[in-house]
């Protein structure tokens, strides 16, 4: 009995001390992505641990659910507000359905902002967008355009049908259709992020629209697919895959030359910039208010709209000129 | 714990005492099995992270598991019978579609928690017509349903969401009834007990495992077996119904995405409880320790930050220990009684 009292203590003790440690040295930023094992995310986790080692007391938590719904997310921050973590920034399944579980999270004195894919206005402190909306809308239409001068027909390959940004971006894009003359917008499907649902949908591009162009993929999962989809029917040349993609994963695409450009924004970057945001407001160096600019290091600053939302930068287009630098990065 | 058994054993063996006792033994011993499993894993978790044993994450911890074990208390009888239903995540995707259309058009509180478990109960009287009316079997029904009810939310919302519920709405799937005990919590316990007296204590209990064992023994002995087949599908869809109105009480909004991937993990939960896949046999304690089981084991990995693939390969791996184990042994008593009574 003694013994098993003294085990209790000690473990107890050790507990305490534990945490005690945890709270008193290192400030801890949980960095939630869509679900793991995806490029991009993995990119962003490396910014976020360079982050993390310039600042020196940040311990940088990188965690997600395996699927990308915001029920496995929910799970997830349930366990960060039991861990007293400091910060989190997440990138949202869902814009809405995280907002209680967020809520939460804020009102236990977590740190919360977004980046990536956002949530709404009250489930986090500010959102930081990779870039301005607009901006890649028309950069992944003029992606396209660029490489069909005589203008034709051209289909967008999404991730699921409820994805904030690609909607976004696919909305901005149909908005300034009328600066590409002859360039149509035939068809929006949807790959769910998944390579064999994403490779079937573009195959289906291919057999119900014989005069496509072009396909548009604004997802890096959707784009990869898309282009061995087009190999594979042996019509490189005709069909162009464009859209938002990792160097790293379109670099064999690049060469056989079934994509001839695409674009998007340094997810390192990205990371970065949101461990930087997250560890000046979780200590008090920086408020989230609308129209204040927010320190992000390397990154300069980001200025805050009314939604308390900002830009990072702007996409960066990758060609046969660039890739081989790149894609040994990410 | 050891009356519950009993019972058990008594409904599910409609065979003279002297085999109870045996089985009994075996019965016992498995259930106990998932008990030493659960106190293991939640020893683990006091072990692993300083912030386990904490009343308020202990309480957050529930929700993994609260809606979807409510499904999982019909789900089990559904088995038990022989079917099974693998459109319940769809049927919470258009309920909770129908909820938020529902809010929409400017109505309250009080009809949206008629209107989730009516939709779930209507879902669920098509299945039991599909299977029990026209016999398909329940597997091919449901994975049928399972893409139309969920398509029916996807054409109603395509990317849009509904949200602004209204905020006494919230309660059922945030609420507190007393200080860290979640009304979701509640509802659990509830339903526990009324599904284990209602499998246990009563002759439809009786009748669900007789009609597991063998439908065409069960109908010559008079159990009507299509109707209590066409009940129990009923159960699914009103549980599921009910686990719409938590979660979407929860999530605040709802989209067509809605719980995605449920099924497979109720149904897990109903088989990970003992309750054979191939129906027959099983008890709503059993999955009760399941859904702790899962629930614990779910929260202590996001406690260590273990990667979710990992809790998948973990729970697959607990699967088939924990049913793998019971049914050597199972076998080899069958052998060894077979040799006996020559």
């Amino acid at each position: 009995m003694v013994k098993k009292v003294a085990i209790l203590a000690s473990v107890a003790l050790a507990a305490s001390l534990l945490s005690a440690n945890a709270l008193a040295e290192n400030k801890r930023i949980a960095i939630v992505v869509k679900a793991l094992g995806i490029g991009f995310f993995e990119a962003a986790a490396k910014g976020a641990e360079e982050a993390a080692a310039e600042l020196g007391d940040v311990d940088i938590i990188y965690t997600g659910p395996t699927d990308t719904t915001a029920e496995g997310q929910i799970e997830v921050i349930n366990s960060l507000i039991a861990q007293k973590v400091d910060a989190i920034a997440i990138s949202a399944n869902d814009q809405d359905a995280l907002v209680p579980a967020l809520k939460k999270a804020m009102s236990r004195g977590i740190t919360v902002i977004s980046w990536d894919s956002g949530v709404a206005p009250e489930g986090r402190q500010m959102h930081l967008n990779p870039s301005s909306n607009a901006l890649i809308g028309n950069t992944i239409i003029k992606l396209a355009a660029d490489h069909m001068p005589d203008g034709g027909e051209v289909a967008v390959l999404s991730a699921s049908a409820t994805a904030t940004n690609q909607n976004i971006w696919i909305e901005e894009m149909t908005k300034v259709m009328d600066n590409y003359p002859g360039v149509t917008l035939v068809s929006t499907v949807y790959g769910d992020d998944l390579s064999d649902k994403s490779y079937r949908e573009a195959e289906g591009l291919m057999s119900s629209h014989p005069n496509l162009k072009a396909i548009i993929a604004p997802t890096t999962v959707g784009i990869v697919a898309a282009a061995q989809a087009v190999t594979d029917a042996g019509k490189i040349g005709e069909i162009n895959v464009t859209g938002l993609a990792l160097p790293s994963e379109m670099a064999g695409h690049i060469e056989s030359g079934v994509s001839k450009s695409f674009a998007i924004w340094n997810p390192i970057d990205l990371g970065y910039s949101a461990t930087m945001i997250a560890y000046n407001l979780a200590t008090k160096k920086a408020m989230a208010d609308a129209n204040t600019s927010i320190d992000m290091g390397r990154m300069g600053s980001v200025m805050l709209d009314d939604n308390k939302e900002g830009a990072m930068s702007d996409p960066f287009t990758y060609d046969a000129s660039n890739i081989d630098q790149f894609k040994s990065i990410f | 714990m050891n009356s519950e058994t009993q019972s058990v054993s008594a409904a599910s063996q409609s065979y003279p005492d002297r085999l109870q006792s045996k089985l009994r033994r075996v019965l016992v011993s498995w259930e106990l099995l998932l008990l030493c499993v659960a106190v293991f894993i939640f020893w683990l978790n006091t072990q692993a992270s300083p912030y386990f044993l904490d009343p308020w994450n202990l309480s957050d911890a529930t929700f993994n598991f609260t809606e979807k074990a409510l499904i999982a208390f019909a789900m089990a009888l559904l088995i038990i019978s022989g079917e099974i239903d693998l459109s319940v995540a769809s049927i919470i995707a258009l309920s909770s579609t129908a909820m938020g259309y529902a809010v929409s058009i400017g109505m309250g509180t009080t009809e949206l928690l008629i209107i989730g478990p009516l939709v779930g109960l209507a879902c669920g009287a098509f299945n039991g017509l599909l299977v029990t009316r026209f016999g398909l079997p329940s597997i091919v029904a449901t994975i049928g349903t399972m893409s139309l009810f969920r398509g029916i939310s996807y054409i109603i919302l395509g990317d849009k969401a509904y949200s602004g519920y209204p905020s006494d709405f919230a309660f059922f799937g945030q609420g507190y009834v007393y200080w860290v005990i979640t009304f979701e919590v509640v509802l659990f316990a509830v339903f526990a007990i009324i599904y284990t007296l209602l499998l246990h204590r009563t002759s439809f209990g009786r009748s669900v495992f007789a009609i597991g064992n063998n439908p065409t023994a069960a109908l010559f002995s008079g159990i009507r077996v299509n109707r209590i087949k066409f009940i129990l599908f009923l159960l699914t869809g009103l549980m599921a119904g009910i686990a719409a109105v938590c979660l979407t009480s929860r999530l605040g909004s709802t989209r067509p995405s809605i719980a995605l991937g449920w099924e497979l993990e109720i149904v897990t939960m109903v088989v990970l409880g003992g309750v054979n896949i191939l129906g027959g046999s099983g008890s709503i304690p059993g999955v009760v320790l399941a859904a702790f089981i899962m629930g614990l084991v779910t929260f202590g990995f996001g406690l260590l930050n273990v990667p979710g693939i990992v809790m998948s390969i973990f729970i697959g791996l607990l699967l088939i220990g924990v049913i793998g184990l019971p049914r050597v042994w199972t076998k080899g008593l069958h052998f060894w009684k077979s040799i006996v009574s020559r």
